[in-house]
């Protein structure tokens, strides 16, 4: 592993312990999640106890442990897309993909994950494929957004 | 100083002690958890809920994390607090049934069946073992990982920690005992946190007495006598003794 690229995202920083958050971000697009050699590597870098980067780490649902897919969908089940039916769209994604919320595609292309609230509640049920916020999402919506992802 | 009132006694504090310290000297025993006086406090068993009336209004609060003020009016068994107390109990026990100081709890406070089920987790979150493994020893070994439902505590990766010095702090406060920690035959295990540590062999009588990670570490830290390192507390204790002795000969 390139660690370097780690070494480079910290220097951006200035070795500010308080960044860590965003510097965690900024692995994470680098190498796609949080390996775990970075984030060891990182915290001794930083002179922060590694547990305190373990907990960050797995606190917060942006950052994933495991690699990621090369794209990446999120079904959002807060309140107000849960009513709305989000869960029919995530059970449908998850037929159709093969995969259960939380997981990868064996060919390493869709990783499929859940939120609990985007904060765009009026436009319900939201799905967002590669940071791009699809709303107000049917089945058959579903349908087409996967053929096209299938083609990417 | 502040001057409130608890339980009826009208009692002087310096501002911000939190209550349960104020409690203790008047010999009110508020039951706790996560709570210990070597630590930060943590609020997070919610077992030292009182009902604290302040400007006319009552809410219920932690005692262990509460600060004294001015005039207000603490009751540690007033019926809301029991009610309140007891679902907690409640709620616990759904938890961790099996874990006997929650039984106990539970006995005192005439908690039966829990209504939300008997799991058999037998980790209640309090915290103690990852403050004392940040605050006191410094070693870092353990945290809280994830969220909601998944928290747990656990070693960054859930593989064995190289910073952990063996030193059982964690298990020996934990207090449901869901950290076990065995010496055999030279290792120290603390299967919890999938970690292993050499023994140091007593120079006198070859009886194993401590990790040799942590008196490594406390050697780093702290200057003391080689021999502290070498032998067992028994066998120090021993040979103060008969230096001791000796001396009442001359
Ligand atoms: S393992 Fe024990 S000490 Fe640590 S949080 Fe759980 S109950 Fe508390
Ligand atoms: S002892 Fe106060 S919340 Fe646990």
């Amino acid at each position: 592993m390139n660690l370097v690229l780690v070494d480079d995202i910290i220097a951006r920083y200035r070795w500010e312990k308080a960044a860590i958050i965003a510097i965690l971000q900024d692995i994470q697009r680098e190498f796609n999640y949080l390996p775990q050699e970075a984030l060891t590597y990182a915290a001794s870098r930083l002179a922060i106890p590694l547990t305190q980067v373990y907990s960050l780490a797995t606190f917060y649902r942006a950052f994933s442990l495991k690699p990621r897919g090369k794209h990446l969908i999120t079904v959002c089940l807060g309140t107000a897309c849960h009513v709305r039916g989000a869960v029919r769209i995530l059970e449908k994604l998850e037929r159709e993909l093969g995969i259960k919320a939380g997981e990868t595609t064996d060919d390493m292309r869709v990783s499929l994950e859940t939120v609990n609230c985007l904060g765009a509640c009026a436009l319900g049920p939201i799905v967002v494929i590669d940071g791009q916020y699809h709303g107000q999402m049917t089945s058959v919506k579903t349908d087409s957004i996967l053929k096209k992802l299938r083609k990417l | 100083m502040v001057s409130l009132t608890i339980d009826g006694n009208v009692v002087q504090a310096e501002e911000r002690t939190p209550l349960i310290k104020i409690a203790e000297k008047l010999g009110i025993r508020i039951p706790t958890l996560c709570y210990h006086p070597a630590l930060e406090p943590y609020g997070t068993c919610r077992l030292c809920t009182v009902e604290v009336v302040k400007k006319g209004r009552a809410r219920l609060v932690t005692a262990c994390n509460y600060p004294a003020e001015e005039g207000i009016v603490v009751h540690t068994k007033s019926e809301r607090v029991i009610k309140a107390r007891k679902l907690i109990i409640e709620l616990l026990l759904s938890r961790c049934s099996k874990a006997k100081v929650i039984q106990e709890l539970a006995e005192e406070y005439g908690v039966k069946e829990p209504r939300f089920g008997e799991g058999d987790e037998d980790c209640i979150l309090c915290g103690l073992c990852v403050r004392v493994c940040s605050e006191i020893v410094g070693a870092n070994a353990i945290s809280f990982t994830s969220r909601g439902i998944d928290r747990e505590v656990s070693t960054p990766f859930h593989i064995a920690s190289e910073e952990c010095i063996g030193c059982g702090a964690c298990a020996y406060l934990c207090p449901t005992d869901a950290i076990k920690l065995e010496d055999i035959k030279g290792t120290r295990k603390i299967e919890r946190w999938d970690t292993s540590r050499p023994l140091q062999r007593c120079s006198i009588c070859g009886n194993y007495f401590a990790p040799v990670a942590q008196l490594e570490y406390i050697k780093n830290r702290l200057n003391l006598p080689e021999e502290i390192f070498q032998n067992c507390p028994n066998c120090r204790r021993k040979s103060y003794a008969e230096q001791v002795a000796a001396l009442g000969h001359i």
